[in-house]
């Protein structure tokens, strides 16, 4: 990595460790930071995902790594590892990592537009990790009132219990949105601003439009909640009633706020994961996308309605009845440019050539479980319907059905298809077939059995179900033991994962520059890029997904390449 | 760089119009009216807003997606409002009940403190 | 040595003054959310007008009066770097930023008299909407004046002229800020 950035740019002196991996404005570098803190952050999550499940499959056992399950200790992990695996995870990982490292390779520039604020966004996004961290060790313990933090429990401290953990967490989550808001202003005016010649609208790849369309959403819909964790960390430290009926407030406030963010925060993490995998899809079925411009306008028409549906939360929370018909009507409306994108996605298969390379399978199976994640979202976008499983398994697994797909198998799309370029050297294969098989089988085994759990009713938020008698029938506790068993088999296959991503990064095949024949820009350098990334920046010329055109010796054509 | 020098107007002219729109929208709530006191507060406002706006902000002179922004995001708040207003504002009937609120109100018209 | 790509400038526009637009974005909504909630438990509650009657319509009225003012002064170094007169500039954004200390030192005893009056943040939900919003935009006009501090130095020196319009264009969008919360805190009772 070294020579080649020394000879391209000969005035660069040499820089020290700090200055270069922990101080860069290096758009590729502080990519990577945020890939390994939310790697690191994942690992943490699926802990606690592990600790959890093991109590509620063996109620009172003493886990092995964790020790005796308290009700405390039960929820505070449940909350955090909600908040962790979407605020820590999807994230920083899917708009910052691959936002980050692939939007001015992307486009043809040499780094973002902000680099400085770049990196100040990277470092307020670290303290709030540290914050969040910390809160695990203040008196009291951290933050048990689920991540959606509903008053009154998570507002006044005689109700949860944590005087510390409560406010430590909003301060978190609200840095955290400090961090993003700072990276996604830089996201879209790189994007905006500094294109490289030639690249028209319509020459952008999806991944970054998806990028940027998710950085806006995300800008538009957090200012209520931003305004109101003010109100909530007033309520928690200064001891203010804004969630308070008693005092004038009201706690169905809060719930508008977070969902009127947390709906659009959906469609903020599925965004970038469904561009990631229309690229990936296009490269190795060497066919041109499926209707570009549809799938681009249809996205624009998702973010807008994305911000019409968020009660569809709160059906039970005793919010209008009227307006829950409006949300059911305006819930069940989304699905169709959503499943628009996705039809696209697999129209561009058909009649394609496909190879059925590791982050191939990644995407084909993002559409796959993403797919059964939303048809069983339109059971619960129904007021009707949703009365009757709303807090129940089958809410719980529909989630990790979308969720799952967006942030994990998405990820590792990402990862395993960007790896070349990141570090200059190629994943094994095998073993990233292993790990996908041996991920995605025990996924579907999870949460499948939650499904059916869930609609035999059985509630969220129960910390044993051997006090439930209706719930602590057998065939019941078999479902839950299947779903920890096959928990531990998924996670115990992320350390072939995790071996096969630090043994490339060392002694991996060299990477060329254009390992799977690809058009995209970031293709046409260097693997990894230089600081800089080009000698001489390029200029586009065509869209960038042109393959197998009609008449040409090449079933590729680069965007930089003159007709 | 710029796309454009901007053109800059009588910069105190334009003040002067906002310090009498001020002081109307202070004199507004004297003469005692309701609907005076909401027209001068909050319609001068949003006339003091835009002329700050398009005069010292020159969104006019930006490219158009800045004014479609700024509208969005506002139309968006409006969205929020109209969602949120309904559970908020209601204070009876058999599953918002408030008590206190009730209560509070009551207790306020009997103090007679009622300015309107 | 900037990267090419902070003097690309695919728009038309200026990469920084584009920035600072998204920056009003983002903060429109968020005293976006903020004031339609403080709207809505309003008008539902007619008992807070007895609260709103305390709080003192001559020195909101003074202070809108400052902000404007900051607001003319500001423009009018923004004219002055335009005609690349930066000392001018440094000049107007000097009367900017003693506008704004005005501003915070007016608050300043404006809440103290209030406090120790009883009317805390704690003491009715009124007040507490009245110290977060107030609270929020005073914050701003403060890293309004400390960033001012930071422009105007360089400006000084006839260093990175644009910089007057971004600043201005955000303190603007303070002033507008104070525009909607002084009828909304003060002259509804």
């Amino acid at each position: 990595m070294a020579e080649s950035a020394h000879a391209t740019h000969g005035d660069h002196h040499e820089q020290s460790f700090f200055i270069k991996y922990l101080w860069s404005t290096d758009h590729k570098i502080i990519g990577m930071q945020y890939l390994f803190t939310g790697m690191f952050m994942a690992l943490i999550g699926g802990f606690f995902a592990y600790a959890f499940r093991m109590q509620l499959a063996f109620p009172g056992l003493d886990i092995p790594g964790w020790g005796t399950m308290t009700p405390p200790n039960y929820n505070a992990l449940v909350t955090n590892h909600g908040t962790i695996m979407i605020f820590w995870v999807a994230m920083p990982v899917l708009i910052a990592a691959f936002g980050n490292f692939l939007i001015p390779l992307m486009i043809g520039c040499d780094d973002m537009v902000f680099p400085r604020l770049n990196r100040l966004s990277y470092q307020v996004f670290l303290l709030s990790t540290l914050v969040l961290l910390a809160s695990f060790f203040v008196p009291g313990g951290a933050f048990g009132g689920a991540w959606t933090a509903y008053p009154p429990l998570s507002a006044q401290a005689t109700y949860n219990l944590t005087p510390w953990g409560a406010p430590l967490w909003l301060l978190a989550v609200a840095l955290e949105f400090a961090a993003f808001l700072m990276g996604g202003i830089n996201f879209i005016t790189t994007t905006m601003n500094s294109r490289a010649p030639g690249m028209k609208m319509h020459d952008i790849p999806m991944v970054v439009w998806m990028i940027v369309l998710a950085s806006i959403i995300f800008m538009l819909s957090v200012g209520p909640l931003f305004a109101g964790a003010i109100m909530l960390f007033f309520d928690q430290v200064l001891g203010t009633g804004f969630f308070d009926p008693a005092r004038g407030g009201d706690p169905v406030l809060w719930q508008h706020m977070f969902w009127f963010f947390g709906h659009p925060e959906v469609y903020v993490v599925l965004l970038p994961a469904m561009g990631i995998v229309i690229d990936i899809i296009t490269v190795f079925a060497r066919k041109k996308f499926f209707a570009y411009k549809v799938v681009l306008y249809t996205t624009f028409a998702a973010g807008v309605a994305s911000f019409t549906v968020w009660a569809h939360h709160q059906f039970i929370a005793g919010i209008d009845p009227r307006m829950a018909h409006i949300f059911t009507v305006t819930t069940l409306m989304i699905s169709v440019p959503i499943a628009v994108i996705v039809f696209c996605s697999i129209a561009t298969l058909y009649g394609g050539s496909i190879r059925f390379t590791t982050p191939m399978l990644w995407a084909l199976a993002f559409i796959f479980e993403f797919l059964l994640g939303g048809v069983t979202g339109i059971y619960l976008g129904a007021a009707g319907a949703d009365i009757y499983f709303h807090d129940s398994y089958f809410v719980l697994a529909h989630f990790h059905y979308t969720f799952f797909p967006i942030a994990i198998i998405g990820t590792f799309a990402a990862v395993t298809y960007w790896f070349p370029k990141m570090f200059g050297r190629h994943m094994n294969e095998t073993l990233g077939k292993i790990h996908f098989w041996g991920t995605v089988i025990p996924f579907n085994l999870i949460f499948i059995p939650l499904f059916i759990l869930g609609l035999a009713g059985q509630h969220r938020r129960i910390y044993n179900f051997s006090m439930y008698p209706d719930l602590a029938k057998p065939e019941f506790q078999d479902l839950r033991v299947l779903a920890t068993v096959s928990l531990i088999v998924m996670l115990a296959f992320q350390f072939v994962f995790l071996f096969n991503f630090f043994a490339s990064m060392i002694k991996g095949r060299k990477a060329e520059k254009n390992p799977y024949d690809a058009n995209t820009l970031e293709w046409t350098t260097e693997s990894p890029p230089p600081h800089g990334n080009w000698k001489e920046l390029p200029s586009v010329y065509r869209g960038p997904y042109e393959y197998s055109v009609p008449g040409r010796a090449d079933d590729f054509w680069p965007q930089n390449e003159p007709s | 760089m710029s796309e454009e020098h901007t053109h800059h107007p009588n910069y105190v002219k334009i003040w002067a119009i906002l310090v009498v729109l001020l002081v109307i929208s202070v004199t507004g709530p004297m003469i005692g009216i309701k609907w005076v006191t909401l027209f001068t507060a909050f319609g001068i406002a949003i006339v003091k807003a835009y002329m700050v706006v398009v005069n010292f902000m020159h969104i006019g002179a930006t490219r158009r997606f800045v004014p479609y922004l700024v509208v969005t995001c506002l139309l968006f708040m409006f969205l929020f409002f109209a969602g949120v207003a309904p559970d908020v504002m209601k204070a009876d009937g058999e599953n918002w009940s408030k008590p206190s609120w009730l209560e509070a109100q009551a207790q306020a018209a009997l103090e007679g403190d009622h300015p309107h | 040595m900037r990267p090419v790509a902070t003097t690309r400038s695919a728009t038309g526009m200026p990469t920084a003054r584009l920035a600072v637009w998204w920056l009003i974005a983002s903060e429109v909504v968020i005293f976006g959310g903020l004031l339609a909630s403080y709207i809505m438990h309003r008008l539902a509650h007619d008992a807070w007008s007895v609260q709103a009657a305390y709080t003192n319509t001559w020195i909101g009225a003074f202070n809108t009066l400052v902000l404007l003012t900051s607001s003319l002064t500001a423009v009018l170094g923004h004219k002055a770097a335009d005609e690349g007169d930066g000392e001018r500039a440094a000049k107007m954004l000097g009367f900017t930023m003693l506008g704004g200390v005005t501003f915070l030192v007016v608050k300043a005893f404006e809440w103290t008299i209030e406090i120790q009056h009883g009317f805390t943040i704690t003491s009715n939900t009124f007040w507490s909407f009245y110290y977060s919003a107030a609270g929020l935009h005073a914050l701003h006009v403060l890293a309004g004046v400390v960033v001012m501090g930071i422009v105007a130095a360089s400006a000084r020196k006839n260093e990175e002229l644009h910089r007057v319009e971004l600043i201005g264009l955000y303190w603007h969008f303070v002033d507008i800020v104070w525009i909607f919360l002084f009828p909304l805190l003060y002259i509804a009772k």
